[in-house]
């Protein structure tokens, strides 16, 4: 298509300097270019939130940004929540609380819920069901998901 | 016998000898989590081998037309697309054909694409491959498909007509299958019937929409005639055994592995057209091909469910038992018969499940499958069962209504009694012994049933629009090969095996052919295996969704894999640590009745003396002198598991709603679930499963509709426009798990995965028709949306005045 453009940006802390097409998806750019294939793609029409990430701070969908929109933004993905050997906290606390389960939506909420966490770290139930209502889940029914913010808040204070 | 007690028996003989915890029963946190929670999850398009080329589809605009020409000239010369095939170029492969031994069944043909004639929006006609997804959808746009309309055969109703127009000639009729069930006179008890209630039910087509899309990559080995298929499949089985047929090749030259998948419902419980295709490119360009739907993609050609008209009619007497049902069934199944479970798995279901789980001698009931211009339907969760439970259900209120009988006297009146099984439907289905009237008890229990009916009658008062629902219902699962898991399928849907080993590190591998997309497999089998074996359950892997891991294996479907699954782990644990005892016993110098196996040691009872799995494995495969070559068995077992019939599970949902008045919103206020799953392997498990699965039944209640308009177009096809719920619509589901009995299966289990979504349904329907009883209104088509509320409402006020 047309030509290519330089980007830099930071995701999760490190530094990437990549040339690409004007077009190419944020989403795409994540799992393609960086081999991040942890943030996932539900629906390419920012309805479902499996992509959501963080840029600068706030959660956005991947499918619905262009990859050159963030040049010079830091970029917060799944990867850098924690690892399978050491979880982060809420991670933990979604695991305790069983609040996956074919686990392909989870990344996305996940992010949702460190956005939801860092501004409103005392959510009442309702406000993590509100919080939570920009992300769809099938398999859980979401009430596990709940129990497992729920849960952090009330052990960690919030502390995602 | 003695190798396999009574399960009662096993079970007290255990906790009276063993009173340390086992891992059946507990919370055991899931090994799939790290992984997934990391976003080190390995789904299909997560894989990126090198050179792989995409796939994009142009699909059919047309629901019924011949195609004329294709000009695919221009699209092949756009930058990057290496091919461009239609069915033509695909001359030689032949078509899927999902057979089956019923009678008055036609199977249709399925090609890789759409051959001579498309069938449905959305159908695959043209496949361009090329070096990136983008350059294939560009070249998309400069295909020229000429089409010639056909007429359309979209209305079931007007397509189950002698004169419609054919979708498939060669069977000469769109009636794809006809079956009756009858017991007795039907007719002639509902004449003598003191109540009679019916009416003309609907509930309209949806569609899984798993979050995760389908998603195919084929890789060929030339060298070595391997073809790798890795899929977000259901049934890697299956689809390895069809593809073995297709291509002419030995089943050891094709592997399907299904790594994580998100999500299935059923949706990825079928064969599809593109998974076939990308495998045959890979062969034939020998180089990976890959393919991911969009949601587009997803909402248009994943095979849909339900689309059910059901017209029936129940008679009762005036005490309100009921006495005779009938029925006539039409399932549009949409344009093909759908591979392996044919267009009769859902209407044969319908007719078959109507009576439900309770006392009822004269039936008859009618089933037709009928083919229309629309997306095929296939497997979802609960599988016909929604439909007959919101049905039965739903007449069972009315009778009780027009008989002033309270609806859960009316069910306590009719469910088979525990004294009353093993029972035999009307449709000839046998139900074993489970909790139908306990759980009825535990549900009502458990909502403070009268407290409740009291606070409705204040809220009635207030003017408020609140209403309770109950639903009860029972399902066969875990089926083994006395009966298919479709009916007349000629695939072997009731055997899974297992093959357990212990290595020469001492750890344990166990494999298997089911194949998890969320339900936790690598941790339900791994707490079975561990219980069995004694070994300590972090020392166990659990390999499943990969064809290559044991000779014969199907997949995950139909509530099987905790009942099929943790049979065959049973048997071959039980086998595996009885060579272990052996080896134990020479090294121990003791008895083998005097050793047991927990967590990883064999102690021999009442002394300090143990050997780890480690030591066992060093003392059979490093340390050759040290036991006689006749105990340096093979540390492997493999077994079959059959349940033969499977068993019942059962339950009894109970919800309140109340309905905005002004928006026509509801709003569910609470859900109860009281079931019986027998022995539970894991509850934090099970209660997920209840959970989601009652949200996907809120979604038929309540949300979820596909639409197509007159001429076969599909108006779903987004997430703004296909609408399922989110967490604002989905109350905690308050459970309660029930065991009165223990079911025929191995280890005491009964499937689950499906229940929350035939329930939950029924109960929606029946709490909405209570909100509205002042207004009389039938609730007999689902979803019922806000739209279809506001006209409900406003025809029966038109009417009252």
């Amino acid at each position: 298509m047309s030509g290519l453009r330089a980007i830099e940006t930071t995701v999760n802390g490190r530094r990437y300097r990549r040339s690409v097409e004007p077009r190419l998806l944020l989403s795409d750019f994540l799992r393609q270019e960086l081999g991040l294939t942890g943030t996932h793609v539900g629906c390419e029409h920012g309805v479902c939130g499996a992509c959501t990430v963080l840029v600068d701070g706030h959660s956005v969908r991947a499918c619905l940004m262009f990859a050159i929109q963030c040049d010079g933004a830091a970029i917060e993905t799944v990867e850098g929540l924690g690892t399978p050997a050491s979880l982060s906290p809420l991670q933990e606390s979604f695991r305790a609380n069983h609040g996956l389960q074919c686990g392909f939506c989870t990344p996305g909420i996940l992010m949702t819920c460190v956005d939801l966490l860092r501004k409103h770290p005392t959510a009442s139930r309702e406000e993590i069901r509100e919080g939570l209502s920009g992300n769809l889940c099938r398999c859980t029914g979401y009430e596990h998901i709940v129990a497992a913010v729920e849960a952090l808040i009330r052990r960690e204070g919030g502390q995602e | 016998m003695n190798e396999h007690p009574p399960l009662l028996a096993d079970r007290a003989d255990t906790v009276a000898r063993d009173r340390r915890p086992r891992r059946v029963g507990s919370r055991v946190k899931r090994f799939e989590d790290p992984r997934l929670l990391s976003g080190r999850g390995s789904f299909t398009d997560d894989k990126a081998p090198p050179h792989a080329l995409h796939v994009a589809f142009r699909r059919s605009d047309q629901s019924h037309a011949r195609i004329v020409d294709i000009d695919t000239g221009a699209a092949a010369e756009m930058p990057g697309v290496v091919a461009v095939f239609t069915a033509e170029d695909l001359g030689d492969i032949a078509p899927v054909r999902a057979t089956s031994r019923m009678k008055n069944y036609h199977a249709t043909s399925l090609f890789p694409l759409a051959r001579h004639k498309v069938r449905y929006v959305g159908e695959p006609v043209v496949a361009v491959v090329a070096e990136s997804r983008y350059c294939a959808e560009d070249a998309l746009e400069h295909l020229d498909v000429q089409y010639r309309p056909l007429p359309g055969v979209v209305d079931p109703e007007a397509a189950a007509e002698g004169d419609a127009p054919l979708l498939h000639e060669e069977a000469g009729t769109n009636v794809l299958v006809e079956r009756v069930f009858a017991r007795d006179d039907a007719d002639a008890e509902m004449a003598a019937a003191a109540v009679r209630v019916g009416g003309r039910f609907r509930m309209r087509r949806k569609t899984p929409m798993a979050i995760e899309g389908r998603s195919y990559l084929a890789e060929y080995d030339g060298g070595r005639n391997l073809l790798t298929l890795t899929s977000s499949t259901q049934i890697p089985g299956i689809i390895r055994d069809l593809l073995a047929e297709l291509l002419d090749v030995p089943a050891h030259g094709i592997r399907v592995v299904a790594p994580d998948v998100g999500g299935g419902f059923g949706g990825k419980g079928s064969l599809y057209q593109e998974e076939l295709l990308v495998a045959l490119l890979a062969r034939r360009l020998d180089q990976p091909v890959r393919w991911t739907s969009d949601r587009l993609e997803d909402l248009i050609s994943t095979s849909q469910a339900f689309d059910e008209i059901v017209t029936a009619e129940l008679g009762v007497d005036a005490e309100g038992r009921l006495l005779a049902l009938t029925a006539e069934v039409l399932g549009d199944i949409g344009a093909y018969s759908i591979y392996p479970w044919t267009g009769a798995l859902e209407p044969v279901q319908v007719a078959s499940f109507l009576p439900g789980p309770y006392r009822l001698q004269a039936y008859r009931g009618r089933t037709r499958a009928v083919c229309t211009s629309k997306a095929p339907t296939g497997p979802y969760r609960g599988v016909g069962r929604p439909i007959s439970t919101f049905v039965i259900e739903r007449l069972i209120d009315m009778a009780a209504r027009r008989l002033g009988l309270d609806p859960a006297e009316m069910r306590r009146r009719n469910l088979v009694a525990p004294d009353e099984f093993p029972y035999r439907t009307a449709s000839g289905i046998v139900w074993d012994q489970s909790c139908f009237t306990e759980s009825l008890e535990a549900a009502l229990d458990g909502v403070r049933y009268g407290e409740l009916r009291a606070m409705q009658a204040k809220a009635r008062a207030e003017g408020r629009l609140y209403g309770i629902g109950i639903a009860s219902y029972a399902e066969l699962t875990g089926i083994g090969t006395r009966i298919s898991a479709a009916p007349g399928m000629p695939i072997n849907t009731g055997t899974e095996q297992s093959t357990i080993r212990l290595d020469s590190t001492g750890s344990v591998t166990a494999a298997f052919g089911v194949a998890s997309h969320g339900q936790g497999l690598e941790t339900t089998l791994a707490q079975v295996v561990a219980d069995e074996l004694g070994c300590d359950i972090n020392d166990v892997r659990i390999v499943q969704g990969d064809s290559a891991a044991v000779a014969h294996g199907t997949g995950t479907y139909a509530s099987r894999s905790a009942v099929l699954g943790g049979g065959a782990a049973t048997l071959a644990s039980r086998d595996l640590k009885a060579k272990i005892l052996r080896v134990a016993a020479f090294v121990l110098d003791a008895p083998v009745e005097e050793l047991e196996a927990y967590d990883g040691q064999i102690s021999r009872t009442g002394t300090n003396r143990s050997l780890s799995f480690k030591d066992i494995a060093r003392a059979v495969y490093v340390d050759v002198g040290r036991l006689p070559p006749d105990l340096r068995e093979e540390m492997q077992s493999t077994r079959v598991y059959d349940p033969f019939v499977g068993t019942a599970t059962s339950a009894t949902h109970i919800c309140t709603l109340e309905i905005d008045p002004r928006t026509y919103k509801v709003t569910l206020d609470r859900f109860f679930v009281a079931e019986d799953c027998g022995r539970i392997i894991n509850p934090m498990i099970v209660d997920g499963q209840v959970q989601g699965a009652v949200a996907q039944g809120i979604g038929a209640a309540l949300f979820e509709e596909v639409v197509y308009d007159g001429e076969g177009q599909i108006l779903t096809a987004s997430l703004a426009d296909y609408v399922v719920p989110t967490a604002a619509n989905v109350p905690a589901v308050e459970i309660v798990h029930l065991e009165a009995s223990s079911p025929q299966t191995l280890g005491g289990f009964r499937g689950m995965g499906e229940g929350g979504t035939i329930g939950a349904p029924a109960a929606i329907a029946n709490a909405l028709a209570d909100a509205l009883s002042h207004l009389d209104v039938d609730i007999n088509e689902l979803p019922v949306t806000p739209e279809r509320l506001f006209r409900l409402i406003e025809n029966a006020k038109a009417e009252e005045t």
